[in-house]
C-alpha cells in the first residue's frame, strides 16, 4: 500500500484534480486495503468491485474534462443503513439479509453527484441499536486501536462502528454514519476520528433504514474537521421526499474552518461532570477549555439542569418510534419470511427469527410504552421532558455561542465487557444523547490519548442551524490538540 | 410500574414477536430493569409543558396533489420473499 490512503480527503482531492493520481488507481488501492483489513477488523458487510471501478472510471472521465465535483474520485464507505442501489443493504440484521435496494438514498445520491466513489458497506449494530457494534449480524467490528502493551480486541463504538474503523484505519477518505443517540460521535471518540451530526433535518432520512425518526441524523466520519465539513455540506440540503428535511440553504461549512474563534463564548455545563467518570476524561476536557481560552474564547460556566433525564427520555422515545418503524418487517413485501401455520404465526415467527435480542427488547419496550393506558405516563411525558431539555439549550445559547463537553464517558472498552448489562451499555451515550433530543448540531473531535494510548474526543454543540460555529470551534480544538495519532497497523 | 411474565407474553403478542417460553423470565428482568430506570422521569415537573414535536420550527411543506412516481412494479416486487404474476404472495388471512 502506498501512502496515498493516509492523506486527508482534502489533500487527495487536490491530487485528483491536479492529475497526480487517477480515481481508478485510488479506488483500486482503497478497495484492496478494505479487503485486506476485513479478516482482522470485520468492518464491512458488502463490496461491489464492478460498481466501485465503474464509478471511479466515470470520475476519471469527468476529471479529464475538467468537470470534477467537490468530491470527485474520492472513495467513501457507506454505513449499511443507507440504501445503495443494487448493493446488499441489511442494517446488519438477518431480517433484511440479502435485501438489494432498487433505489438510492438521498444522502448517497448527493455524495455520488459530488463525484464520490462507493468502496464498501460498513457494519453496524443491528438497526443502529447499540453502542459497541456487537449486535451486528456479521459479528463485532474490531477497533484498529489497541491499548499499549495489550492485545485485547476493543470495540470501535457503535452503532456506526464499521464506518469509524474504516476511516481510522485509513481504508477510505470518509464514511457515512447515522446518529440517533450518539452513534456517530461516540465511535468517532473511540477511534480518533472526527464525527458530525448537523441540525435535525439538515440531511435527508429518505432511503436510510429508519430507527427513531425524530432522532435519526445522517452525518459523516472524517480524518479532519475540514474533511467533515466538506462531507456534511455534500450530504445536506432540502429533500422533498423527507417532510422533516429543512428548507434552509446549506452554507459553505468548510469556509468556517480556520476562522478565528476569538471572542466566542464557550459554555462548560456542570452537569456533564458525572460520577465515576475517569480522571482522564476530566483532564482532556480541561485541556480543551485551556486551548480555547488561549485562542481567545471566553469560558462561561453554564447549567443544563435536565441533562440526567435525557437518557431515560431517550429510552422511551427511541424504542417507541422504533417499534412503529420496525412494524414494516413482517416478511410480506421484503426481507425474510418464516412460514407459520397462519398469518399471525408467520408474522411472529418471521420477526422472532429475523431480529436479534437487543432489537426485540427495544421493540417490546416501545410496544409497552405506547400500549393502551401507558401512552400518557411514558411517551407523552418523555416528549415533554424533551421540551425541557431543548429549553435548557435555548437558555444556555442565550449566554454562549458553543458548548464544550467530553464526547464519551470512557475510552474504547473491550469487546464483550458490557454486553450483559443493557443500562451500562446505554450510559455510553450520556454526553451525546441530549443533542439528539434537542436536534442541535454536535461533533466529536479527537483531543488526546489516555494513559493506555487510546483516543479521547471532545464534543462541540451549537445552536440549531449554526454548524459554522461548531466547525470553527472544532477546528480550533484540532489545531491546538495537534492530535495526528494513528492506530499502529496490526491488521 | 413493573411487568409480569403474563405482561411480557401480551407485549410480545402485540409486537408480533414469537418469544419462546424460556426467554420470558429473562425479558421480565430486563424490561423491569429498564422501566425502573426510566421512572426517574417522574421527578421532572412537566406541568403546562408542551410535548416536543420538532427542534426547528418551520411550516410543514405542501405540494401539489399529483403523481410524482410509479410504474415500477417490478422494482417494488424485486425483494419480495414470494411473488407471482406481478403480485405479492401472502398467507391466507380470511377463512
Amino acid at each position: 500500500m502506498s501512502d496515498l490512503l493516509k492523506l486527508s480527503l482534502d489533500e487527495v482531492s487536490a491530487k485528483l484534480k491536479g492529475k497526480e493520481v487517477s480515481a481508478t488507481e485510488l479506488a483500486q488501492e482503497a478497495f484492496a486495503a478494505c479487503q485486506a483489513a476485513q479478516p482482522a477488523l470485520n468492518a464491512f458487510t458488502a463490496f461491489d468491485e464492478e460498481k466501485t471501478m465503474a464509478m471511479a472510471m466515470a470520475a476519471d472521465a469527468r476529471l479529464a474534462r475538467g468537470e470534477g465535483g467537490l468530491l470527485e474520485g474520492v472513495p467513501l464507505a457507506i454505513k449499511d443503513l443507507f440504501a445503495v442501489e443494487g448493493v446488499d443493504t441489511s442494517a446488519s440484521s438477518n431480517i433484511l439479509k440479502g435485501f438489494k435496494p432498487t433505489y438510492e438514498s438521498t444522502v448517497t445520491s448527493k455524495l455520488w453527484d459530488a463525484g464520490a466513489v462507493f468502496v464498501a458497506k460498513t457494519s453496524m449494530d443491528e438497526f443502529a441499536m447499540g453502542s459497541s457494534n456487537e449486535t451486528s449480524n456479521t459479528g463485532p467490528v474490531v477497533n484498529p486501536w489497541k491499548a499499549k502493551d495489550s492485545n485485547e480486541s476493543l470495540t470501535p463504538g457503535g452503532s456506526s462502528g464499521g464506518s469509524a474503523a474504516a476511516v481510522a484505519a485509513d481504508l477510505c477518505f470518509g464514511a457515512t454514519g447515522t446518529d440517533t443517540g450518539g452513534s456517530i460521535r461516540q465511535p468517532a471518540s473511540f477511534t480518533g476520528t472526527v464525527g458530525v451530526k448537523g441540525t435535525y433535518g439538515r440531511t435527508s432520512r429518505w432511503g436510510v433504514v429508519a430507527f427513531a425518526s425524530s432522532l435519526d441524523h445522517p452525518g459523516p466520519f472524517a480524518k479532519t474537521v475540514k474533511d467533515s465539513a466538506l462531507l456534511l455540506a455534500a450530504m445536506s440540503g432540502h429533500d422533498p421526499k423527507d417532510s422533516t428535511s429543512l428548507p434552509n440553504d446549506v452554507p459553505d461549512f468548510a469556509a468556517a474552518v480556520g476562522q478565528s474563534v476569538k471572542g466566542l463564548k464557550i459554555g462548560v455545563p456542570k452537569e456533564y461532570r458525572v460520577d465515576g467518570m475517569p480522571a482522564e476524561i476530566d483532564d482532556v476536557w480541561q485541556k480543551g477549555i485551556d486551548w480555547l481560552k488561549a485562542a481567545g474564547c471566553e469560558i462561561v460556566d453554564i447549567s443544563l439542569p435536565h441533562t440526567k433525564y435525557a437518557l431515560p427520555a431517550y429510552y422511551i422515545v427511541a424504542p417507541a418510534e422504533a417499534s412503529s418503524n420496525l412494524a414494516r418487517y413482517d416478511g410480506m413485501r421484503y426481507g425474510n419470511r418464516v412460514e407459520g401455520k397462519d398469518l399471525v404465526d408467520t408474522y411472529e415467527k418471521t420477526r422472532a427469527a429475523g431480529f436479534g435480542h437487543e432489537v426485540q427488547r427495544r421493540i417490546m419496550i416501545g410496544t409497552y410504552v405506547l400500549s393502551a393506558g401507558y401512552y400518557d405516563a411514558y411517551y407523552l411525558r418523555a416528549q415533554k421532558v424533551r421540551t425541557r431539555i431543548l429549553q435548557d439549550f435555548h437558555d444556555a445559547f442565550d449566554k454562549v455561542d458553543a458548548i464544550l463537553t467530553p464526547a464519551a464517558p470512557s475510552a474504547a472498552f473491550g469487546l464483550g465487557t458490557k454486553s450483559d448489562d443493557p443500562i451500562a451499555m446505554y450510559l455510553n451515550d450520556v454526553f451525546t444523547v441530549t443533542a439528539n433530543l434537542a436536534g442541535v448540531p454536535a461533533m466529536s473531535v479527537p483531543a488526546g490519548l489516555d494513559k493506555s494510548g487510546l483516543p479521547l474526543g471532545l464534543q462541540v454543540i451549537t445552536r440549531a442551524l449554526d454548524e459554522e460555529t461548531m466547525f470553527k470551534v472544532g477546528a480550533a480544538i484540532e489545531d491546538s490538540a495537534g492530535f495526528g495519532f494513528k492506530a499502529e497497523k496490526w491488521w | 410500574m413493573s411487568v409480569t411474565a403474563d405482561d411480557v407474553r401480551r407485549i410480545a403478542r402485540l409486537a408480533r414477536l414469537a418469544e419462546p417460553e424460556d426467554r420470558i423470565d429473562t425479558l421480565v428482568g430486563e424490561l423491569n430493569g429498564i422501566l425502573k430506570w426510566i421512572e426517574q422521569l417522574d421527578e421532572v415537573d412537566v406541568e403546562g409543558v408542551q410535548a416536543m414535536t420538532t427542534p426547528v420550527a418551520f411550516p410543514l411543506p405542501m405540494r401539489k396533489d399529483e403523481i410524482t412516481d410509479g410504474g415500477i412494479r417490478d422494482k417494488v416486487l424485486a425483494n419480495a420473499p414470494k411473488s407471482d404474476e406481478g403480485f405479492f404472495v401472502v398467507p391466507k388471512s380470511v377463512e
